[in-house]
C-alpha cells in the first residue's frame, strides 16, 4: 500500500486546502492522472498522482487544510492489487515524488492540522470543468440538472444554462485566487533567493529584424489560431541553447547543483490584478515552435481559469520572463529557487544599428540572464546569451 | 450584424480576456492594450476569438486598426457589410 500525500508545490508552500476529490475508493488510477484539486497560495492546482494502482481510502475531507506531506489517500499499487495484497509489509513509500526542495531551515514547524472549513454536506456531483465554468459565471450548481453519469453535472449542462441566460453576469478575475496570499508566496520565494543565491547579471542586445520578417510572412498565410508570436521563438531559442549549456538548467539542492535531464521551461505569467506564476512547459526543447506556441497559449488560458497542474508548478528547471510588446527594454529577473537561472526578454524597440557598415533602423530585443554564481560564471553566461542570439538569427531552423 | 451587435461581441470577447474591466468606463478611442492592460498573447486570443465567433480572418497587418473599440467597430462593420 502507498500513500498519496499533499505535495509541495514550491519552496514557499507549507499547506494546502483540499477542494475537490476527482476519485473515490476503489477507483483505478495511473501515474499522471489528476486525482484532486488543492487550493494553495498559487491558486487552485490540479494534483497528479505518481503511482498506478487502486484508491483504497480517502483520508482528508474536502475543505480541510493540511500541511505538506500529510497523507491524503491510500492506494494499493498495481503489483499489490494483482497479488491481492491488503496490508503493507514494510514502511510505505510516498505515492508522490518527494518535494523537490528542502524546506528552508528557518521555516517554523507546522501544527499537525489546520482545519478551516468543515466538509461540505451531501456533495453535489459535478465535473471539475463544470464547476469552474459555473463558478466563473457565479452560477449555483444546485439549480442545474446534470446529464452525466449518475446525474453528474457536466460541462455541457453548464454551457446550456449559460446559453439560456439573457446576459452573462459579471465575472470574477481568477477563480479562488487570493492575490494577497500569492504576494506573500512571491515575497517568501524571492527573499529566500536574494538571501541564498549569489546572482550575477548579463545583458545582450539581439537584432530580431529577421525574426519579425519571418513571422510576418509565415503568419500572413495562417489563420489566427496557428499564428506564432516572437515570444515563442525566444522561448524556443532558450530551450535549444540549454542543450549546449546545461549549467543553467536544473536545481541547486542539498548543497550542490544537479543538472536536469529535461528542459521544463517555466513561463512567467502575470496574473491580472497583480500576481505572478511561472508554470512549466514540459520538454520545451523537444517541441517545435508551433507546439511551443500552442503550449504557451494553453498555459496562459488555463492560468486565467485556475487550471494549472501540480507538475507544472513544481517542475520548471529554468524560468523565462518576457515583458511583451509593452513596458521597457530590459528586465533582470530574480532566480526562483531551487532553479539556477532566469532569462529575461524586454520589449522590442526600433534602434539605429550598424549592419555591414551602414546605419539602419533595426528591431532590437534585449535578453538578460540572471545566473547563480554557485553554479556558473559570467563567462559561461555570456556564451549562453550569444548562443540564444545565434539561434534567433535563423528562425526557420528553430 | 449591426454596429450594436459588433459592440456586444467585442465586449464579450474582450471581457473574457480582461474580466474585471468595466467597459462603460473605457474610452472608445483609447488604445485597448493600455486601457485593458493586455499583451500580444491577449491580442492574439482576441483576434482568434473574433475568427471563431464571426468567421472573419483578420490579417496581422490589420491588428492596429482594431486597437480601439471605435476602430474595431468601424473595421468589422466594413468587413461584414453584405456586398
Amino acid at each position: 500500500m502507498a500513500e498519496f500525500r499533499m505535495p509541495s508545490l514550491g519552496a514557499d508552500m507549507e499547506a494546502g486546502t483540499l477542494v475537490e476529490w476527482m476519485v473515490k475508493p476503489s477507483d483505478k488510477v495511473k501515474r499522471g492522472d489528476i486525482v484532486a484539486v488543492v487550493e494553495t497560495q498559487k491558486g487552485a492546482i490540479e494534483i497528479e498522482i505518481f503511482e498506478t494502482g487502486v484508491i483504497e481510502k480517502i483520508l482528508v475531507d474536502i475543505g480541510t487544510k493540511v500541511p505538506v506531506g500529510t497523507p491524503l489517500a491510500t492506494l494499493r499499487t498495481k503489483v499489490e492489487a494483482e497479488a491481492g495484497v491488503k496490508e503493507p509489509a514494510a514502511p510505505e513509500a510516498p505515492a508522490i515524488m518527494p518535494p523537490p526542495i528542502p524546506k528552508p531551515a528557518e521555516a517554523p514547524p507546522i501544527a499537525a492540522a489546520l482545519p478551516e472549513v468543515s466538509p461540505l454536506p451531501g456533495r453535489l456531483r459535478a465535473s471539475p470543468a463544470a464547476r469552474q465554468l459555473a463558478q466563473a459565471h457565479g452560477l449555483d450548481l444546485t439549480t442545474i440538472t446534470g446529464s452525466g453519469a449518475g446525474g453528474a453535472i457536466v460541462l455541457k449542462d453548464v454551457e446550456a444554462r449559460l446559453a439560456s441566460m439573457p446576459s452573462p453576469p459579471p465575472k470574477k478575475p481568477v477563480i479562488g485566487l487570493d492575490l494577497g496570499a500569492m504576494r506573500a508566496a512571491i515575497a517568501a520565494a524571492m527573499a529566500r533567493s536574494k538571501r541564498e543565491i549569489p546572482h550575477y547579471y548579463l545583458q545582450h542586445q539581439v537584432d530580431v529584424t529577421g525574426c519579425e520578417a519571418w513571422l510576418a510572412e509565415r503568419n500572413a498565410a495562417r489563420p489566427p489560431q496557428s499564428r506564432l508570436l516572437l515570444g515563442a521563438l525566444a522561448a524556443k531559442a532558450v530551450a535549444s541553447a540549454l542543450r549546449r549549456f546545461p549549467a543553467f538548467n536544473g536545481f541547486w539542492q542539498n548543497g550542490k547543483f544537479e543538472a536536469a535531464p529535461a528542459v521544463h521551461l517555466g513561463m512567467a505569467i502575470a496574473i491580472r490584478g497583480g500576481g505572478l506564476a511561472a508554470p512549466a512547459i514540459h520538454d520545451a526543447d523537444r517541441l517545435s515552435c508551433d507546439e511551443l506556441m500552442a503550449a504557451m497559449r494553453d498555459l496562459v488560458q488555463r492560468m486565467r481559469f485556475g487550471r494549472i497542474r501540480s507538475s507544472e508548478i513544481a517542475d520548471a528547471t529554468i524560468t523565462v520572463s518576457s515583458l511583451g510588446e509593452r513596458g521597457v527594454e530590459a528586465l533582470f529577473g530574480i532566480i526562483y529557487p531551487p532553479q539556477v537561472a532566469i532569462v529575461g526578454f524586454g520589449k522590442v524597440v526600433t534602434r539605429p544599428w550598424v549592419v555591414e557598415g551602414i546605419i539602419q533602423p533595426r528591431s532590437i530585443l534585449t535578453v538578460t540572464l540572471s545566473g547563480d554564481h554557485r553554479v556558473s560564471d559570467g563567462h559561461a553566461g555570456a556564451l549562453f546569451l550569444v548562443e540564444i542570439d545565434r539561434l534567433l538569427q535563423e528562425p526557420e531552423k528553430l | 450584424m449591426n454596429a450594436l451587435d459588433i459592440r456586444t461581441v467585442l465586449r464579450e470577447e474582450l471581457g473574457n480576456i480582461a474580466p474585471e474591466i468595466d467597459f462603460n468606463s473605457v474610452d472608445p478611442k483609447a488604445d485597448l492594450r493600455e486601457a485593458l492592460d493586455i499583451d500580444s498573447m491577449d491580442v492574439l486570443t482576441f483576434i482568434t476569438a473574433i475568427h471563431t465567433r464571426i468567421g472573419l480572418v483578420i490579417p496581422e497587418v490589420d491588428y492596429p486598426k482594431l486597437m480601439t473599440l471605435d476602430g474595431a467597430v468601424t473595421y468589422l462593420s466594413a468587413k461584414l457589410q453584405p456586398r
